[in-house]
Parts: structure tokens; C-alpha cells; sequence
């Protein structure tokens, strides 16, 4: 499990704002003198957020478990038992192992060019500039779009002999009405798309991070003789670790739940070759009814995202505050 | 000396803004073409895709003469702004006693909300499906409504939380003196002073809301429901070959979240920022 966030270990600096569970602060006033009705309040106060929680994302998850073991169309209650032979099906699937192969794609496109990207742009509207409030509001713009609308946007963009595209690619010797539709070029096609929409957020993370950072620190480091690249490389850089590591986070848990966006673009088309472990999970659950064998699917979903997030979290954002992760647009 | 030095300031500068410029081309220009396009017919758009209409065709016309965009966009809004209530309150209401309250199980409860963080949609999807049919919530708004305020709970807890924390301990027991019960703090007191925060999460869910596809998709079979994303997907399928009447049918599906962007563009940074410092 996660540590609870209130555990002060190796933590820096922050804990003056975050007062111990039963430290000195209010609550041991309160212990002392218990109000009549505490434990009323508590309850009223927790029961929308707790019967909410448990019954519309616990216990779907725990369902989804339970009829992963199970041949299951999804009517009447799973009856037919079948152990883990969802799984070893998955994993002996070449679709199944493709989604994990292109998931991996995805995820390392991503943190070798979007995030670097985000971040130099980051560091550029840094500058004092004229029009920057101007270029910062336009470049994260397309955060607010939809998936949906994004993808359909961009399918038009490179529809064949009819789009923007086409233009473009004529001048670059290329032919964009097929990027598409070839197996081997779609998933950079996804990718390019998924980067349009989310480079902004994490270029508004690293903003916000680099103006949290005092001046006087990277002045600092240039008056004792340090270049600006050295400034960056030795002060900026570490002190934006914690939003680097959460973009990174980030990235890779919206990467493994990738769905809206190919399946709106390609469909995981063609010839699976834009799958994602999402598309397939729909595919399976939605049009073919195998219930069983899709909840095999979230699952392992599931699993990766858990399994990464607690290796992360034990690993590398050890030295951070372990504070809140968000999924947004992960659905975000 | 200062003259070398402010060329070179203005050399920089140029650079700067070049790129800035470039990058915000890509960003602008498949939007732009959109824009035109859904002035256009398919004709001219394959003979001048980035031109200007010539002439102009009447695309966004037929469309907004038309009830089904209406209904779709009053769809999402009334999903939108009912799962936002629902989750707001409910969140405000836990983060209150999880920031202000000590008691037994109360980092277990916190850290199950925070794993709640990692569960997709896609995860729950299935088996949500299933019951959602059983209680016959499928081609009900509630159906979608319930689901994203339950999974937007992890999010919208967190950020208030830290902000309910940061409240000193002096109002509220200068409130209790005065003779406000629990309840009357947290609602005459408390939420006023936190309206910032309401705010931010707000406007979260309402992006959050608005742009979800996955849920409304599953849940909603019958058109008369769909919302905005279902139906512009739809509507591809359904003219595939039109170009530029869907293109028009895209661009008036970005509009409301772009002005709306417009308007709560330094709620939804401070949301987006603020749930990433934890």
C-alpha cells in the first residue's frame, strides 16, 4: 500500500503545514473533549463520498476481478469457472501482447519526445517575453478539447486528397493520406495526435513548477561563473525533479488507459496495429460479449497501472512529498 | 558594451518568439483549417484546403438549424454541471473531516480515495455495464452522472483536503464558541472561505465531465441522450465522406469548451497545478 501522507520521514520542509495525525494541532484538543455527536457528524459527513466511492468504482473493480475467472457473457451471473484461463489466453494472444509491446511504444515516445518538448518550451516562456501570456494560453488550449473531438479533427485533417495534410505532405515528398492507414507508420500517427493534446499540460506543469523556483537561485549560479546551460543543468533542473517525476507519472498511467483517441482515429486499425489494451478490452466486452475474458483484460489494465504506481512511488518519488497523483485527462 | 549586449538580447528574443510561433502554428492551423473548412465544400477543400471560402457554403447553419446539436450540447451540459454538484458536495463534505478530524481508520480511508486515483474508466467499465443494466440506469443520464461523479471523487477530495488543512484551527473554534455546530461551520463558515477551491475543482469536473466519451458511449444506446463527444463520433460515421459538413459539426463541438477555457482558464491551471504539488 501507499504510505498514509502524513508519515514525516525523509521528507523536506513541508511538514510545518502538515499537521500529524494526533499531534499537538486541534485534533487532541477535540480528543480531550469529546462533543456529543462526533461520531454522528462523521458519518453523515463521509456517507455520499464513501457509498458513492464503494459502490460505483471499489466494487465494479472487485466484479471485474471476480469475472476474470469466469467464461462470462456478461447476462445472468457468471457461472462457468474457468481459473485463470482468461489470462494464459491474453498472454498467448498475439493482439493482447501487441497492446502491451505498443503500450510500451507509446510510453517511451512519450517521455523521449513530448515531455523533453514541454519541458524546453516551458523553460523558453520562462523568458521575459512579449505576447507570452498570448503563446501560453494558445499552446495549452487544446487540453480542453476532447479526445473525441481532437481525433475526429485530426482524421479530417489527413483524410486523403481532401485535407491539410496532404498539402503539407506533397511538400514533404511524403503521403499523408495514408498515415493512417499503414501498419507501420499509424502508431507514430496516434502518437503525434495524443502529443497535440497533452504537450500543453505538462508544459503548464513545468511553468508553474520553474516560476515556484526563486530567482536568486539561478542568479546565483551565474554570478559564481556558472553558464546558463550550467544554471539549468545544476539548479533548474533538480529543483523541477518532483513535476518531472509526476509528468512522468503521469504520462505512462494515460498511456497504459489510452482509449478515446484511437478509437475514434483507427479504431486500433489496421490490422490491430493501433490496439491499445483498452480498444481490445471494448472490442471484446462490447461487440463480442466475452465478459469474462475482457475483465481479464481491465485487469491486467489494472494491475500494470497499480504495480507501476507503487514501484514508482517506492523507487523514485521516495524523495518527494508523497502527496496527491492526479489522472486527469487521463481520463483523463 | 550595452549595444553588443542588447543585440544579443534582441537576437534571443527573435529566436524566442520564432519558436513560440512555430510551435503554436501546429497548434492553430489544423483549428483554423477546421474553422474554414466548415465553410466550405468538399470541393474546395481538396482544391484549397488553407484558402479562403469561395464561395461560402452554409454548413454551421444547416447544423445549428438543426435540434439534434442542441439537444446533444444540453446533454452534456445537464451532465456536466449534475455530476459536478454531486461531486463537489460529496467530496467537500469527506475532505472536510478528513482535514479537520482525527480517527481511527482515517489515513486507511484517505489512501484508498488516493488509490482510487489509478482506477480508469476502461477498468470499471464492464461490470459497471452490468450493474448500471440490472438497475435499469442504462439510457438514463443518471447512469452517466453517478459513475463520473464516484470516479471523480480521488481528485476533487485531495485538493480540498489541503485546502481545508490550511484554515486555522482559531476560526473554527471561535465558531463552535459562538455556537456553530459541526455542521453549521462547514456550511457557513468553511465553504465561503473556501470558495477558491470550490472553484478550481469545479471547473475540473466540468472539463472532466465534458470531454468523458467511454461512459456515455456504453450507457447510452438511445440517440435522444448522447452527448456531445457520442455525437460527433456519430456523426462522422454517418458522413464520412462529407468533409466539411462534419468538420463544421467539430468546430461548433469545441466552441463551448474553448470559451469556456477562455473564462476559467486560471481555475483550471490552479486545479491542474495544485493536485500535481499534492
Amino acid at each position: 500500500m501507499t504510505r498514509p501522507s502524513t508519515v514525516s520521514d525523509d521528507r523536506r520542509g513541508d511538514t510545518a503545514t502538515d499537521p500529524p495525525a494526533s499531534g499537538p494541532g486541534t485534533a487532541r484538543k477535540r480528543d480531550r473533549q469529546p462533543r456529543p455527536g462526533r461520531g454522528t457528524v462523521l458519518a453523515v459527513f463521509l456517507a455520499p463520498a464513501l457509498a458513492l466511492f464503494v459502490l460505483l468504482v471499489l466494487a465494479p473493480i472487485v466484479v471485474a476481478g471476480y469475472a476474470s475467472f469466469f467464461k462470462w457473457n456478461g447476462f445472468g451471473l457468471p457461472e462457468n469457472f474457468i481459473g485463470l484461463d482468461n489470462y494464459t489466453r491474453a498472454f498467448g494472444d498475439p493482439t493482447f501482447r501487441g497492446d502491451l509491446w505498443r503500450g510500451l511504444v507509446l510510453v517511451v515516445l512519450s517521455l523521449g519526445v513530448q515531455l523533453p518538448v514541454a519541458l524546453a518550451l516551458a523553460m523558453l516562456l520562462n523568458q521575459p517575453l512579449r505576447g507570452r501570456a498570448v503563446y501560453r494560453l494558445i499552446l495549452f488550449a487544446p487540453y480542453v478539447l476532447s479526445e473525441v473531438t481532437t481525433a475526429v479533427l485530426f482524421t479530417l485533417v489527413f483524410s486523403p486528397n481532401r485535407g491539410l495534410g496532404e498539402g503539407v505532405a506533397r511538400w514533404l515528398g511524403a503521403d499523408a493520406g495514408t498515415i493512417f492507414a499503414d501498419p507501420d507508420t499509424v502508431l507514430y500517427a496516434v502518437f503525434m495526435v495524443v502529443s497535440w493534446k497533452y504537450f500543453g499540460l505538462y508544459m503548464m506543469l513545468f511553468l508553474a513548477a520553474r516560476q515556484g523556483i526563486p530567482k536568486e537561485l539561478h542568479e546565483a549560479a551565474v554570478t559564481d561563473g556558472a553558464s546558463a546551460w550550467q544554471a539549468f543543468r545544476h539548479v533548474t533542473l533538480p529543483l523541477l525533479g518532483p513535476t518531472i517525476r509526476i509528468s512522468i507519472f503521469l504520462s505512462v498511467i494515460g498511456t497504459i488507459q489510452l482509449f478515446d483517441m484511437v478509437w475514434v482515429l483507427t479504431g486500433g486499425g489496421p490490422i490491430h496495429s493501433s490496439e491499445t489494451l483498452a480498444v481490445t478490452m471494448y472490442q471484446f466486452g462490447f461487440r463480442r460479449f466475452e465478459v469474462g475474458y475482457a475483465s481479464a483484460i481491465s485487469i491486467t489494465m489494472f494491475l500494470l497501472s497499480l504495480v507501476f504506481a507503487l514501484f514508482y512511488q517506492r523507487i523514485v518519488l521516495r524523495r518527494d512529498t508523497a502527496g496527491a497523483i492526479t489522472t486527469q485527462g487521463g481520463q483523463r | 558594451m550595452t549595444a553588443m549586449a542588447s543585440r544579443a538580447q534582441r537576437t534571443r528574443s527573435v529566436v524566442l518568439h520564432l519558436v513560440c510561433i512555430a510551435v503554436g502554428v501546429l497548434i492553430v492551423v489544423p483549428v483554423y483549417f477546421g474553422v474554414l473548412g466548415g465553410f466550405k465544400d468538399n470541393g474546395q477543400l481538396s482544391s484549397n484546403p488553407l484558402g479562403w471560402p469561395d464561395p461560402w457554403v452554409p454548413n454551421y447553419l444547416e447544423i445549428l438549424g438543426n435540434g439534434v446539436f442542441w439537444r446533444q450540447l444540453g446533454n452534456s451540459l445537464l451532465i456536466a454541471v449534475s455530476s459536478t454538484l454531486i461531486v463537489v458536495g460529496s467530496a467537500a463534505m469527506a475532505a472536510f473531516v478528513f482535514a479537520r478530524y482525527a480517527f481511527r481508520g482515517r489515513e486507511f480511508l484517505v489512501t484508498l480515495f488516493a488509490i482510487g486515483l489509478m482506477f480508469p474508466f476502461a477498468v470499471a467499465i464492464l461490470p459497471l455495464f452490468v450493474l448500471l443494466r440490472s438497475v435499469g440506469l442504462l439510457d438514463n443520464p443518471l447512469g452517466v452522472i453517478l459513475p463520473q461523479a464516484a470516479f471523480g471523487l480521488p481528485i476533487t477530495i485531495i485538493i480540498l483536503r489541503q485546502f481545508f488543512r490550511t484554515i486555522p484551527a482559531e476560526v473554527e473554534e471561535a465558531a463552535v464558541l459562538d455556537g456553530c455546530s459541526a455542521f453549521g461551520f462547514f456550511w457557513r463558515v468553511l465553504l465561503p472561505m473556501a470558495r477558491p477551491a470550490l472553484a478550481t475543482v469545479s471547473v475540473l469536473a466540468i472539463v472532466t465531465s465534458w470531454n468523458n466519451f467511454m461512459l456515455p458511449l456504453v450507457v447510452f444506446s438511445d440517440q435522444s441522450w448522447w452527448t456531445l463527444p457520442v455525437g460527433v463520433q456519430a456523426f462522422q460515421g454517418q458522413y464520412a465522406d462529407d468533409t466539411a459538413r462534419v468538420l463544421a459539426y467539430v468546430v461548433l463541438s469545441m466552441l463551448p469548451a474553448l470559451g469556456f477555457y477562455a473564462v476559467a482558464e486560471r481555475q483550471l491551471i490552479g486545479g491542474l497545478t495544485g493536485s500535481v504539488k499534492g
